[in-house]
């Protein structure tokens, strides 16, 4: 039974990705990167390379064996439940929720959220805040920080200090 | 609450059932007599005015019969008499269904039936819901309203069912109705705020304005704001699920201003605190939908000290429940002062575990519908069968609807509930696991079920006991469910299976396949066994054009056949359509290069009966043979 961490599959195929999807339809409903059992199903493996005759429909990378509209619930529902932690303390367990932190850019009018968890490393990172507030960061070196742009990325540490973003490793 | 409800809207209230004595003019049928007599008997009468001619007389009298038929299938067999009942029934309809948009025009129904005063329509079918239709299919209400906009000026009433409305089509509503009372939009998208905002404004008389489990997209228009400014007729306001925000404070000020209004139900954007203070304007309240039910954005919007108990106390004749968006479970005590009187609670929205339900749930003796996650477990289900003894429907639904994951309900729930809830009539259960034998208990201990969908998420998983196929298990549904018209099967299915639904399926009208079945057989029976079948719809099942052929005797009087991903080809779909020329038959493909057509393959099949032909709106990627 092939289980992979969520983050692996993220890595591994977002080059392979295939997105086929209904006429006319939009990324929308039930496509989840999620692992997936399907060693249980030989019928529904994944071949990218196979003829247009598919047994399921492919909405997210590969290797799973996620079919559009099943289990039949309403997107509506399913997508209600998504982002939900449950609500009792016992389910926290392993489920570790994502490490959100406050963002805010000089001169934005409001702050925003980000989970740090979804990204790998500093990288990710600062692609995702260039695409948030629509502004570059800069090139990163160890020795002058950011240049090349007026925008440089601060955290607060639990000192109270403003440090630069990128001198510590991402773990 | 009516997800994947089929049942018609309920007619007017005011409407009288049917006298005896009417039967007994009828009978009688002379004619010659002047006058229409009253009850007990009509043979002979006094003259008081010149004789119309007999068949005159008996229209009259026939059309003032017919009033008290409400029933559309009984007054349908009443047009098929003769002529002239066929006459007086068109003139005499008063709400016209419309089961499939496509099967009749606009102005095919309404040049037979002039005067209507409410309408209901239904569009696409019901596994667009899940993603299988490509989007901008059809079912355009646009069509409907403009012609109705001309031949009924007077209209009340509008119920659609997956239907595309625009704005623009309410805009023409509003303007066209003058009289218009009732808008009630179940799984309808292509509207926005704005369409609401000219509703709410033109629509005067409006009593009702219902958004069930549709997309309304959001302009940011405060469309709360535009109900008349003075005293409104509204009693019912259901909007649930518009994912906009809304105008609170106009909210509460329409809410004290509407008297009359007894169903409320609110989005998930309207915290506790926001819903104490719009139920202590509205005691009246019949039904309440209560939004988050905890906070929004992290805040209560209200005092943090508040004891909510009282004013559900306050709402004596409340009897159905549901929101629960954001359930903070340590608020749900307030609701133990209503439960006793509930007949309606719809958790299914509400992650809350057995501990958290049970305190509520044990007063719930007169519940007879209950819709929930399956975060409650088959303890929280062992706590419903033990308490509500009078439970008619049951929906429980998956709080993670994915495949081979552990389940939290199970077969265990599934028994308990069979053993617990004798009255059931109606049920939804979605888990992951299942035995033949919990299901075969259910038909015994459930005699009078009418609806049994059983969804096993992981595909073509056998009784996880046994390791045998589910074919034992819905047999015997089928075999001592005496009143079943509806059933949805799923886990690992043979053609056995198939051929029991053929062989005792012979009230059900609505069937759904996923994943069953080894061959053309399995189809087969189910066409050549089930006389009342009416809305079919398969997925993913190894049927192919032999099968498609043994249905051709009955899909005249079928609403609709779907089938998609099974192993039709071109050829098979073709060749119905040339056999039987009052079918619509559309051939769609998913692929999304859609030159490419390299098979003979058909990915979705969609055919159904109609009166027009070909439908003139079918878009580019659907091909009608």
């Amino acid at each position: 039974m092939a289980m992979f961490e969520k983050d692996d599959l993220n890595l591994n195929l977002e080059a392979t990705e295939l997105t086929l999807g209904l006429p006319g339809c939009t990324a929308r409903g039930n496509k989840r990167a999620l692992p997936n059992d399907t060693q249980e199903n030989p019928k529904s493996a994944i071949n990218a390379s196979e003829s247009t005759k598919k047994y399921d429909e492919e909405t997210a990378p590969p290797t799973k064996a996620q079919v559009v509209g099943w289990p039949p619930v309403r997107s509506f529902r399913k997508n209600c439940f998504q982002a939900k932690k449950p609500a009792s303390a016992a389910d926290q367990g392993d489920q570790a929720s994502g490490i959100y932190v406050k963002v805010s850019m000089d001169g934005a009018p409001y702050l925003r959220k980000m989970d740090l968890k979804v990204y790998k490393g500093y990288a990710e990172l600062l692609k995702a805040l260039e695409d948030m507030f629509k502004v570059k960061v800069g090139e990163f070196c160890e020795r002058q920080g950011y240049s090349g742009s007026e925008f440089v990325p601060t955290y607060e540490d639990k000192d109270g200090d403003w440090m630069l973003v990128g001198d510590v490793p991402w773990e | 609450m009516s997800e994947d409800d089929d049942r018609s809207p309920p007619s007017d209230p005011a409407t009288k059932p049917p006298r005896p004595c009417a039967a007994g003019i009828l009978a009688s049928g002379s004619g010659g007599g002047g006058g229409v007599g009253g009850c007990g008997g009509g043979s002979t009468s006094v003259e008081l005015f010149p004789a119309p001619f007999p068949d005159q007389v008996l229209e009259n009298v026939l059309e003032s019969v017919l009033c008290f038929l409400t029933c559309r299938r009984d007054r349908s067999a009443a047009s098929l008499v003769c002529k002239s009942w066929y006459r007086a029934e068109a003139l005499t309809r008063s709400e016209l269904f419309i089961g499939n948009c496509y099967a009749v025009s606009p102005r095919r129904a309404t040049a037979r039936f002039t005067r209507v005063r409410s309408v209901a329509i239904k569009g696409k079918p019901r596994f667009a819901d899940f993603n299988l239709m490509p989007h901008n299919w059809g079912a355009h209400f646009a069509p409907w309203v403009s012609t109705m906009a001309k031949a009924y000026p007077w209209l009340e009433k509008i119920y659609l069912k997956r239907m595309s409305v625009t704005d623009d089509d309410l805009a023409l509503l509003a303007d066209s109705f003058r009289n218009f009372k009732e808008l009630v939009l179940v799984c309808c998208e292509g509207f926005s705020t704005t369409g609401l905002a000219v509703v709410a404004n033109k629509c005067r008389q409006l009593r009702v304005l219902d958004l069930i489990e549709s997309e309304v997209v959001d302009d940011d228009v405060d469309w709360i704001s535009c109900f008349p400014a003075n005293h409104t007729c509204l009693e019912s306001l259901i909007f649930d699920c518009v994912e906009c925000l809304i105008n609170f404070e106009a909210l509460e000020r329409l809410v004290a201003r509407s008297p009359s209004l007894k169903k409320l139900r609110v989005n998930r954007f309207l915290s506790m605190g926001q819903l104490y203070r719009l139920m202590i304007r509205a005691p009246q309240l019949t039904h309440l939908g209560t939004g988050s039910f905890g906070t929004v954005d992290g805040m209560i919007l209200g005092d943090q000290e508040q004891d909510y108990a009282p004013a559900f106390a306050a709402c004596k004749s409340l009897t159905c429940l549901s929101g629960f968006r954001e359930t903070l479970p340590e608020l749900l005590p307030a609701i133990y002062p209503v439960c006793a009187n509930l007949t309606s609670l719809n958790f299914s929205y509400a992650n809350i575990n057995a501990e958290q339900l049970k305190p509520v749930i044990r007063h719930c003796h007169k519940l007879q519908t209950f819709w929930v996650l399956d975060s409650i477990c088959d303890e929280g289900l062992q706590a419903v069968a033990a308490a509500c003894k009078e439970l008619r429907e049951l929906r429980v639904f998956p709080i993670d609807a994915r495949e081979d994951i552990e389940g939290p309900v199970s077969e265990v729930g599934l028994q308990a509930i069979s053993e617990g809830c004798r009255k059931l009539q109606s049920i939804l259960y979605f888990c992951q696991r299942m035995t033949n034998a919990a299901v075969m208990a259910m038909s015994k201990n459930c005699p009078d079920m009418v609806v049994f969908r059983l969804c096993i998420m992981g595909r073509r998983r056998p009784d996880h006991l046994t390791g045998q196929p589910m074919d034992e298990g819905f047999g015997a549904i089928v075999m001592n469910c005496k009143k079943l018209t509806r059933l949805a099967v799923s886990g690992l299915l043979t053609d056995r299976a198939f051929s029991y639904i053929g062989k005792y399926g012979k009230l059900v009208r609505t069937l759904s396949v996923a994943f069953a079945g080894d061959s053309d057989n399995g189809l087969k029976y189910v066409l050549e066994g089930c006389p009342k079948l009416q809305k079919l719809e398969i997925r993913d099942s190894p049927f192919g054009d032999a099968a498609l052929r043994s249905g051709l005797h009955h899909y005249y009087n079928m609403r609709f056949l779907w089938m998609s991903s099974c192993k039709l080809t071109r050829q098979g779909c073709r060749e119905v359509a040339r056999a039987m020329p009052r079918l619509v038959v559309e051939v769609m493909d998913n692929e999304v290069d859609e030159g490419a057509i390299v098979e003979d393959e058909v990915e979705i099949l969609y055919m159904y009966r109609s009166l027009e032909g070909p439908r003139d709106d079918a878009p580019k990627f659907v091909d009608i043979l």
